[in-house]
């Protein structure tokens, strides 16, 4: 444990691992009024698996929302601080949510394919982004279902309704939506936990290929999860960051009892 | 011991709520089921060719077909003029007003013109269009089914706000996030992601409050006013199905009055009809979605 751990915050503990791809700084969110997310500073590393773990109501999810700025569409919720994406502040209302949006792809907890067809579903969102040929799209769309670990799966049924697809497959078309249009972030909000053990092994396998080309940073309820892929995990509990430093280190040797405690069952 | 009287209590409770839910739903089905059975049994021995081929100036030697005709009429006027107003409105509730003040009491006005009593908003059609229109023609009086229509398409205006509304805000919120969190702005998100999932229920809505506006007579009184002859122009005085029946069943001749069965037991299979295509698009929608 290095002595800022100790002060409270670890906001770089792998500095030596990447350079940041998200800096954190002093943020604070609010719903409503309530203090929701207390003080957090970490550094998101590029290129690599950030897991958040935490008891349910421990800020988790909503701090990965607050990373493509997707709880700006409700009402009464605000997010004070900064968090610097390649040195621009997002909280900053003037960066343009179009950018921002197509730099961080977000996958959700249930997976929600659109009501069209397979192809549709992935190219929807580029055609929003770029102009492309039939072609170049065609490209893509395969290219981002490769990528997802789809396309053998559903090669030959492009054209069907994407709601006919498994519980599974839906998720990885999500993911392959969100990668289609090349993001720099790719932010996973328990993407398995509505799925079946081996669905489950598939999307990490996924993410374990995924981490070459993107900064993921994934919540998860399962801690097994968070220890199997992921490099760096943070632990949060009641809104605030307790400790964040490489996986191992969290999972053999953690620097502190709330996070010991709750790895080991104690809590949560 | 204890337990057993417990459970007897119990279960006499039961069965006296049972029954008594049972008995309401009895009741109210006897009055459906008669209500039916009288205007199958009186309507279809008055059914003949004269009904749909002839007009009503021949009184009991003639039929309803301007009548059907007009009502054909004034209930799409009233649709047309209400479906792209309805849809929109309702879309603005569920998409850029909900939880905000403004649209909670938008919402509980539409409620209330819901439930308002048909026949004032045919006076209050009277008052904004005939009246008016009757000053530039210089007094004669101008009915119309324009009108009628406008006024039909203020009672189908609520019902469609209130389905659409309601529909688009069955659809998951995620399914909101997630095309949002893609970079698409919320006009795309509505119109092609959200009409997609929710465009069979505002279908269903739309098809009710046709079979709503189909029986109402009150509101074309004072508005298309009724008209022997068959017209089809919507500037002339228009008659509608249910304002002849509702003539026809004053009328002392027993003939005129099958006459008004006949036409009752029309409209009854339209409505029937309508909420059969309703519940078909509805289920259809629910299989391809499982």
């Amino acid at each position: 444990m290095t002595e800022s751990a100790a002060a409270g915050i670890h906001p770089q503990p792998a500095a030596a691992l990447a350079p940041t791809k998200l800096r954190v700084r002093d943020l604070n969110f609010y719903y409503n009024g309530f203090h929701a997310l207390k003080g957090i500073n970490m550094d998101i590393p590029e290129k690599k698996v950030t897991a958040i773990i935490g008891p349910s109501g421990c800020g988790k999810s909503t701090l990965l929302r607050i990373f493509n700025r997707i709880y700006a569409i409700y009402p009464k919720l605000e997010a004070k601080g900064e968090i610097m994406l390649d040195e621009e502040n997002i909280l900053d209302t003037r960066y343009s949510m179009n950018k921002l949006r197509s730099k961080v792809g977000m996958v959700f907890q249930k997976p929600v394919p659109f009501p069209m067809t397979i192809f549709e579903n992935v190219a929807y969102g580029i055609r929003h982004h770029e102009r492309l040929s039939r072609a170049d799209m065609e490209i893509r769309v395969e290219q981002a279902l490769r990528s997802a670990a789809l396309w053998d799966e559903v090669k030959d049924k492009l054209k069907q309704n994407a709601l006919g697809l498994s519980g599974g497959q839906q998720q990885r078309l999500c993911i392959a939506r969100g990668i289609a249009l090349k993001p720099e972030v790719l932010l996973l909000d328990e993407p398995t936990s509505a799925l079946d053990p081996i669905a489950t092994g598939r999307i990490e396998q996924l993410v374990e290929e995924l981490k070459s080309e993107y900064t993921i940073v994934i919540v998860t309820h399962n801690m097994q999860q968070a220890a199997r892929c992921s490099d760096l995990t943070a632990f949060m509990y009641l809104g605030e960051l307790i400790e964040f430093d490489r996986t191992e280190q969290i999972f053999t040797k953690p620097g502190k009892k709330q996070t010991e405690d709750y790895i080991t069952g104690r809590f949560g | 011991m204890l337990s057993s009287s417990l459970y007897l209590r119990r279960r006499v409770k039961n069965v006296i709520a049972l029954g008594l839910s049972s008995v309401a739903t009895l009741i109210g089905l006897v009055f459906l089921a008669w209500i039916l059975w009288e205007t199958l049994r009186q309507g279809i021995g008055a059914i003949n060719w004269n009904l749909f081929s002839k007009i009503s100036v021949y009184r009991e030697n003639g039929g309803l077909a301007n009548a059907m005709v007009g009502s054909l009429i004034l209930d799409l006027l009233g649709i047309a003029i209400a479906t792209p107003i309805g849809v929109l409105a309702g879309t603005w509730l569920a998409e850029y007003a909900n939880r905000t003040r403004l649209g909670e009491s938008i919402r509980f006005l539409n409620d209330i013109l819901l439930s308002a009593p048909s026949i004032v908003l045919g006076l209050f059609v009277y008052t904004i269009v005939v009246l008016p229109t009757t000053a530039l023609t210089h007094g004669d009086t101008t009915f119309s089914g324009l009108a009628g229509g406008i006024a039909l398409a203020l009672i189908a205006l609520p019902v469609i706000v209130r389905t659409t509304d309601e529909m688009l805000r069955l659809v998951p919120s995620t399914l909101r996030e997630a095309a949002l969190s893609l970079g698409i702005p919320q006009w795309k998100l509505t119109m092609q992601i959200l009409m997609r999932g929710a465009r069979s229920g505002i279908i269903t809505g739309v098809l009710l409050a046709l079979a709503r506006i189909s029986g109402e007579t009150a509101p074309l009184l004072f508005t298309a006013f009724g008209n022997n002859f068959l017209t089809f122009n919507p500037m002339d005085k228009m008659p509608s199905l249910p304002q002849a029946i509702y003539e026809y069943t004053k009328d002392p001749d027993p003939a005129i009055n099958a006459i008004a069965w006949a036409g009752a037991f029309v409209i009854t299979m339209f409505v029937l009809a309508l909420s059969l295509l309703s519940r078909l698009i509805l289920s259809r929608n629910k299989v391809s979605h499982d």
